[in-house]
Order: C-alpha cells, then sequence, then structure tokens
C-alpha cells in the first residue's frame, strides 16, 4: 500500500457530463500534459492513460449506464513522485472483489471484464470508496525500463 | 480502396485472405471501436475467412477494443474461419499478455508471417 493521504492532496477536480469526448479533452489531455511536465516516461504515461481510459469508460458505462444525463466527476494531483487521480459516476457502486479473474480459461473469451484488471496492472494501487462508484487510482513514479507487473 | 473516413483499411490478397490494418483512432470514443467492429464483422460476412489484422498504426489500446476482437474472432470460429494478429508494438504486446489474451490470439510480428501462418 503506498503510503499517502488523500485527503492532503491539493486536487484539482472536474465535473463533466456523461461523455466520453468531453472526458477526453478535459479530463485524459490535461493529466497527461502534467504527467509529462512533471517527468513520467512514456511507459508510465501510456499505464495512466490505460488506467484513467478504462475507469472513464466503467464510469460511462458501467456506473452512468449510457445516461447522458448524469455526471462523471474527475479529480487529479499529479506530482514528480507520485500521480492521484479518482473518477466517479453517479451509478449505484460495484464490488471490485467480486469482479471474475478474465484470465481463467472460462473466462478468456468474454469480451469484457478486463478494464479494472488493467487499471490494478498499471497502477500501483487502486483504492475504492465503500459504496463502490468512486475509484482512486495511485501511480508512484518509476524508473524507465519497469513494466507493470499483471497481478 | 478504402474511404479516408474508414477505420479500416483493407487489403486483399491475391490467395483470398484479408489484411486489415487498423487507423489511429481515439480510444475513448465507443463509436469508433463499434465502427471498427462493424468493418471487420462486415468482412467476414461478405465471405473473408481468414483475416490478418495489422496494428502498426495503432500506439494504444483499450479493453472495449479487446472485447470487440474476441468478438470477430467468435464471428470468424462460427464461420471455420482463422485469424491473426501482427505488428503489435510491445507496449500493446503487454496488454495482450497481462489479460491472456495472448494465449486466445495467434499474434505474429509482421504481416507476412501472419499470413504464412494461416495458410
Amino acid at each position: 500500500m503506498v503510503d499517502i493521504d488523500l485527503t492532503k492532496l491539493a486536487f484539482e477536480s472536474v465535473v463533466i457530463g456523461n461523455d466520453l469526448k468531453v472526458a477526453a479533452e478535459r479530463v485524459v489531455r490535461p493529466i497527461l500534459t502534467q504527467a509529462s511536465r512533471c517527468g513520467y516516461c512514456s511507459q508510465d504515461q501510456f499505464a495512466l492513460r490505460l488506467a484513467l481510459e478504462e475507469s472513464l469508460c466503467n464510469a460511462f458505462r458501467h456506473g452512468n449506464g449510457c445516461d447522458p444525463d448524469k455526471r462523471i466527476s474527475a479529480r487529479w494531483a499529479i506530482r514528480e513522485d507520485v500521480a492521484v487521480i479518482c473518477v466517479a459516476d453517479e451509478g449505484d457502486g460495484f464490488d471490485p472483489s467480486a469482479v471474475p479473474d478474465p484470465r481463467r480459461e472460462e473466462n478468456r473469451e468474454k469480451p469484457y471484464g478486463r478494464g479494472v484488471m488493467l487499471m490494478r496492472a498499471y497502477m500501483t494501487e487502486l483504492r475504492f470508496n465503500e459504496q463502490g462508484n468512486e475509484v482512486c487510482m495511485i501511480k508512484v513514479r518509476k524508473r524507465s525500463g519497469a513494466r507493470p507487473t499483471g497481478t | 480502396m478504402s474511404r479516408a473516413d474508414e477505420l479500416v483499411v483493407v487489403e486483399q490478397t491475391d490467395n483470398g485472405a484479408c489484411i486489415a490494418r487498423l487507423v489511429p483512432s481515439n480510444v475513448l470514443d465507443e463509436l469508433q471501436i463499434t465502427g471498427i467492429g462493424r468493418q471487420l464483422t462486415d468482412l467476414v460476412d461478405q465471405g473473408a475467412r481468414r483475416l490478418v489484422v495489422d496494428f502498426s498504426r495503432v500506439d494504444h489500446l483499450s479493453s472495449s477494443a479487446l472485447g470487440m476482437l474476441i468478438t470477430v474472432r467468435q464471428g470468424l470460429s462460427q464461420v471455420k474461419g482463422d485469424m491473426r494478429l501482427c505488428n503489435i508494438r510491445p507496449e500493446i504486446y503487454e496488454v495482450f499478455k497481462i489479460t491472456g489474451l495472448d494465449k486466445l490470439f495467434v499474434i505474429q510480428p509482421t504481416v507476412t508471417e501472419a499470413l504464412a501462418s494461416l495458410r
């Protein structure tokens, strides 16, 4: 577990409609720009983008049920040592521990169910709120050359 | 010849295989992923049985895109077709490996090797 108190971070935040194009412009782009400025290597930026996009897609589709009247909230703090990104939706939430392992043979041909696993693999730590409708993704900046663990 | 706004550029080989080159797209745009899936499915519906999907211009991937590829593969399997993926850069291959999909898809280094392995 990363030793960081999320309540003490200075977050930037936005609330947007349930629209992935708007999310790409107002959430993904500024976060990746800040990560680049803070010196995150290309592998770390790939990881941040992948996990962030998975979280936004989950919020859009599963949390908000593709409902255009619902909203997505995002907040982030990008520091030179660690990046923290939180994405919340207006859904009922879910139990992340109940998501089946997509690597098991019986699940391998299912065309869904890999988003949370990818987020776990590419981030240092995920923290969900109790309701399960907000995920905070923590990425400790790595040296170039490090690979995601896949665990 | 494909239109400029298409998401997949398709080339037919002399021996009837199809090479589908994915055009870079915004991974967050679900409509684009759906559109790519529809174009690949259309190829199968139109008779393609050997399909090579070329990732050389793809620098990012999402779980939605993986799901789309699985669905296309299932459609091909139902008509006894087969597919290969190729030109996948290392960071994208890592996504396949982490999700275990390197065991489901046959991944070849190049289009030439992918075509050869489909014969």
